[in-house]
């Protein structure tokens, strides 16, 4: 059987400011096409029906890592590999190096983007937990100019962003806060495959007390789960192996993970709870230049 | 639409549908069907291919996005009669049975050999980790691929 996409017609953009044009005149029918290793398959499948597609691989002005302004902006076209490879991001958060690990595998992430990730708001992508950890924010670029998300604004349902039509994902921005330590932790059936479930944690300290926590999982709800009442109970308080337990049980419980071929509800919760103190652990050791 | 892009060297120009995969623009072309059409869902690494350097899955890759690109498939590695050393290794050490998923672990492998040209067995071992064989339990595959550094460390030294 071949698979492949139903007809479309494609054009390749050479400015930003053309691609929105583009996706202007077209509406809802046009779609922005990167690294494609979301939305080839999801045309393939009939899934996605995109009638003309931009293709922004030539705009090599979305692709950067750099620090600007008090934080990491990376652009939208950044492909894994690069932030795999980025010193910057390994010595600011390596929460991105402990993801991109396990993100796919080596020839999947030297196509796949950082923008293509967010926007596929696939709830078990890796990414969507590690900026949401991060209390990222994403640039969303439209007509009328741009605007400044947060990401728990930014994804707002399954496969769902809020990006809208005529705009484009352009940039993703990290805060920098000192005493910042970060970790990914998940859980595969095989090397490259989805999560089971996924941690990713941050946190800063100052002075000996977690000054401010962030704590997100995926492969376990519907979207992103943002473990907001952890958080709540890590802020403010001295970093210990009872309160990382705790917050995991915080996680277990928040979490709404359904039944399928990786695993019953017990176990996705039970290893979200796992993951999530496992996670806050090594974020914390970093932090404290303590890791083993 | 017309579409040019550049296999092994040479300007290959053909009138294709914007939804034509990269993978099957390839092997329409006389001459080219070395690159295999597996699994289709760029989970099997044999359809891999290099563009600019780079491994990437021609199933999931538009041809049309490969245009203004280097493309280099595994017709590309023997020259004047010569095998690369990565089909060396890969005949020395028997490092394929069916040899459906060769086509893909060779680029792969010339990929990381002319990116690090000293890889550990673990370093082969990620480096192939988006191919699947199910003949040999990759075992010949990272040997080969060990031998094939080796030989071109010895040949570099000989010139």
């Amino acid at each position: 059987m071949v698979q492949t996409p139903a007809p479309f017609e494609y054009e390749r953009a050479t400015s930003v400011e053309g691609a929105i044009a583009a996706l202007k005149q077209r509406g809802s029918d046009a779609r922005i096409i990167a690294g494609g290793h979301s939305l080839l398959p999801m045309m393939k499948l009939r899934l996605a029906n995109p009638e003309y597609l931009i293709d922004i691989n030539d705009l090599d002005e979305l692709s950067y890592i750099r620090e600007e302004a008090g934080e990491i902006r990376i652009g939208a076209l950044t492909r894994h590999v690069e932030l795999l490879e980025s010193e910057l991001l390994a010595r600011h958060y390596p929460v991105f190096g402990d993801a991109e690990r396990v993100i796919a595998d080596p020839v999947v992430r030297n196509r796949g983007t950082i923008g293509g990730s967010l926007c596929q708001a696939d709830a078990a992508e890796d990414l969507s937990a590690v900026c949401s950890a991060l209390k990222a924010r994403v640039v969303i670029r439209g007509p009328d100019g741009e605007r400044v998300v947060a990401m728990d604004d930014f994804h707002v349902g399954p496969y769902t962003t809020a990006v809208g039509d005529g705009e484009i994902l352009t940039e993703v921005r990290l805060p920098l806060r000192s005493g910042a330590g970060s970790a990914h932790e998940k859980v595969e059936r095989r090397a490259g495959d989805w999560a089971i479930a996924a941690a990713s944690a941050a946190v800063w300290i100052d002075g000996g007390t977690i000054a401010d926590a962030g704590l997100a999982l995926s492969a376990v709800g519907p979207t992103t789960i943002h473990v907001t009442r952890a958080e709540e109970l890590l802020r403010g308080s001295a970093p210990s192996e009872e309160l990382f337990v705790e917050a995991g049980e915080f996680a277990s419980a928040d979490c709404s993970p359904v039944p399928d071929g990786r695993g019953p509800v017990d176990y996705k919760r039970h290893l979200a709870g796992v993951l999530a103190k496992r996670a806050l652990r090594r974020a914390t050791a970093r932090a404290l230049h303590q890791e083993a | 639409m017309e579409l040019n892009v550049t296999i092994n060297g040479e300007r290959v120009t053909r009138d294709v549908a914007p939804r034509q995969l990269l993978v099957h623009y390839i092997r329409d072309t006389p001459g080219l069907t070395g690159t295999h059409w597996g699994c289709d869902t760029s989970n099997c690494g044999a359809c891999v291919v290099l563009m600019d350097g780079k491994p990437v899955k021609s199933c999931t890759i538009l041809a049309a996005m490969a245009e203004g690109h280097e493309i280099r498939t595994v017709e590309s590695l023997e020259r004047d009669g010569q095998l690369d050393p990565v089909q060396m290794g890969f005949h020395e050490l028997h490092a394929l049975h069916c040899g459906f998923c060769t086509p893909g672990m060779l680029m792969t492998a010339r990929a990381l050999l002319d990116e690090n040209p000293d890889p550990s067995e673990e370093e082969i071992r990620v480096a192939i980790s988006g191919g699947i064989c199910r003949c040999t339990g990759y075992k010949n595959i990272v040997d080969a691929i060990r031998w094939a550094a080796e030989h071109e460390a010895t040949t570099r030294q000989e010139v």
